[in-house]
């Protein structure tokens, strides 16, 4: 039965499926997406145990093309997409002009003139809305998210299960590289990246093909252990391996010095969106910093909460929560760059009660190579 | 599911009276509406409650709950076994998960609270409003 509330979501093509799993339910970025199945802990544990498999079609694809295609990318994202093979992706920020994030992306290159940007769900609109208004490479911009459907296959066994389905050599896709073959005999982009901190592919097809792969994987998945996972185990998993969430770590507010992300800043390609500004900040020094921190008692220091040190408050947290793999409670948040250092004690203000946690090093989890 | 002997409150408590005493813990409909429990926080032994009033929460992974106490009373036992096993919560609600042991203000207080058939039909009808 669709109740008024749940009609105005948008839905993928896996929504009945999801549904009939029996998943628990949540509007994400104006999606109706599955948050779990057999719950939080079970899923994370799945992936980095054995696989998980998440439907998420709800990510935005944005297709730039021709001649100008390297161009566009070039001013709008702030990694330098001339050092991308073909068949290569790279993750990146879509910048305003004052150097702060509009979106966080993977940029995939196609062909000299064909990339495709992967979007988040929430932000794919204002996202092809910002790289039309910059086009003046006269590049062919194409909202390409109706037409795309994407699945995530994620863990130690994830590479194993998915090559029971495709004659493409999956040993040969390196890590941020992708090709384009037959999964279950329809075709694909399949691209060795994810977000999770695990190995794994994510695969991009057409919408109609949902049900067709989900169904095959899950069947070619299920005597490894492979376990359908939901947004919140999508969510825990990225904690813990230290990634950022669009609208948490980083948002129109942030700059990628100062949420740790300096790596996918490429000051020496030619000037683009934002970059006088964050060669202004790189000069000037920076006020803030993202660093994660570990709860030392129980109490969970979650989404919002102040940070104090020295008793004043200095920040909030960004993402906080369990992180299930490694029996902790973990966050990240901004602090005043002088309080930076790994091992400074801090202080996280839970329902009126300061609660002791300690700075660390990003990541929290880095698997095994 | 429910038990018949319990006595039920819409906030998803549960609360079983031995005489002057009351055993109270959350439902299986509130342990499936939150999720894994990660963290259950507890009031003291001696706290007087009052009815309808927070007395704790219980954590899951995406979010804090309060819990609301089905009756007045003094607090007199809390359930150890939560603070290294929160789990239990979602693998035996209406049993070994109970929270708190009161000693009630008044033992009659808990006959006015739904029963476990008002309670099985208030949750049915939640379910269909969820359902979409």
């Amino acid at each position: 039965m669709t109740t008024p509330a749940t009609a105005a979501l948008r839905k993928t093509a896996l929504n009945p499926i999801h549904r009939q799993l029996g998943a628990k339910m949540v509007n994400f970025g104006g999606w109706d997406m599955p948050l779990e199945y057999s719950g939080i802990l079970s899923e994370h544990e799945a992936v980095r145990t054995r696989a998980g498999l998440f439907d998420v079609s709800h990510m935005g694809e944005i297709e730039i093309r021709g001649p100008g295609a390297l161009g566009l990318v070039q001013l709008v994202s702030c990694n330098n997409a001339a050092k991308l093979a073909i068949g290569q992706a790279h993750y990146s920020g879509l910048m305003t002009s004052r150097g702060t994030f509009v979106d966080d992306l993977l940029v995939h290159k196609i062909s000299d003139a064909h990339y495709m940007l992967c979007v988040n769900a929430g932000n794919q609109d204002p996202d092809y809305e910002h790289i039309v208004e910059h086009n003046k490479f006269d590049a062919t911009v194409e909202n390409a998210g109706p037409r795309h459907s994407q699945l995530a296959i994620q863990g130690p066994r994830a590479k194993e299960i998915l090559q029971g389905l495709t004659p493409v050599a999956l040993d040969s896709i390196h890590y941020y590289h992708f090709t384009f073959g037959q999964v279950s005999g329809v075709e694909c982009l399949i691209a060795r990246t994810g977000y999770t901190g695990e190995d794994g592919f994510e695969i991009y097809f057409s919408p109609e093909q949902s049900a067709k792969l989900w169904g095959d994987l899950m069947q070619a998945g299920g005597p490894a252990g492979m376990l359908p996972c939901g947004l919140g185990a999508r969510n825990t998993l990225r904690l813990e391996a230290g990634m950022c969430l669009y609208g948490h770590e980083i948002d129109d507010t942030t700059t990628p010095w100062e949420a740790g992300l300096g790596w996918i800043c490429k000051m020496e390609k030619a000037p683009f969106l934002g970059s006088d500004v964050l060669a202004q900040q790189k000069r000037d020094g920076l006020k803030r910093k993202l660093v994660g921190f570990e709860m030392l008692d129980k109490r969970i220091g979650r989404d919002g909460y102040p940070v104090l040190i020295g008793g004043k408050e200095v920040g909030r947290v960004t993402s906080g929560g369990p992180a299930p793999f490694l029996k902790k409670n973990i966050g990240m948040a901004y602090v005043p760059s002088e309080f930076n250092a790994v091992g400074t004690d801090i202080v996280i203000g839970i329902r009126g009660q300061g609660e002791a946690a300690r700075i660390v090093a990003l990541p929290f989890y880095k698997r095994p190579q | 599911m429910y038990p018949k002997d319990y006595r039920y409150t819409k906030e998803h408590e549960w609360i079983k009276v031995d005489g002057a005493n009351g055993t109270i813990g959350i439902t299986d409909y509130a342990q499936h509406e939150l999720g894994d429990v990660v963290f259950v926080e507890m009031p003291k032994v001696g706290t007087q409650l009052k009815t309808r009033e927070p007395f704790g929460t219980i954590e899951s992974v995406k979010a804090v709950s309060e819990i609301f106490s089905p009756v007045a009373g003094e607090v007199i036992e809390t359930n150890s076994a939560l603070a290294d096993a929160p789990e239990l919560i979602n693998k035996d609600p209406h049993g070994g998960a109970w929270l708190i042991k009161v000693r009630l203000a008044d033992p009659k207080e808990a006959a006015a609270l739904m029963d476990a058939a008002a309670y099985e039909t208030y949750i049915a009808g939640k379910a269909k409003e969820h359902s979409a």
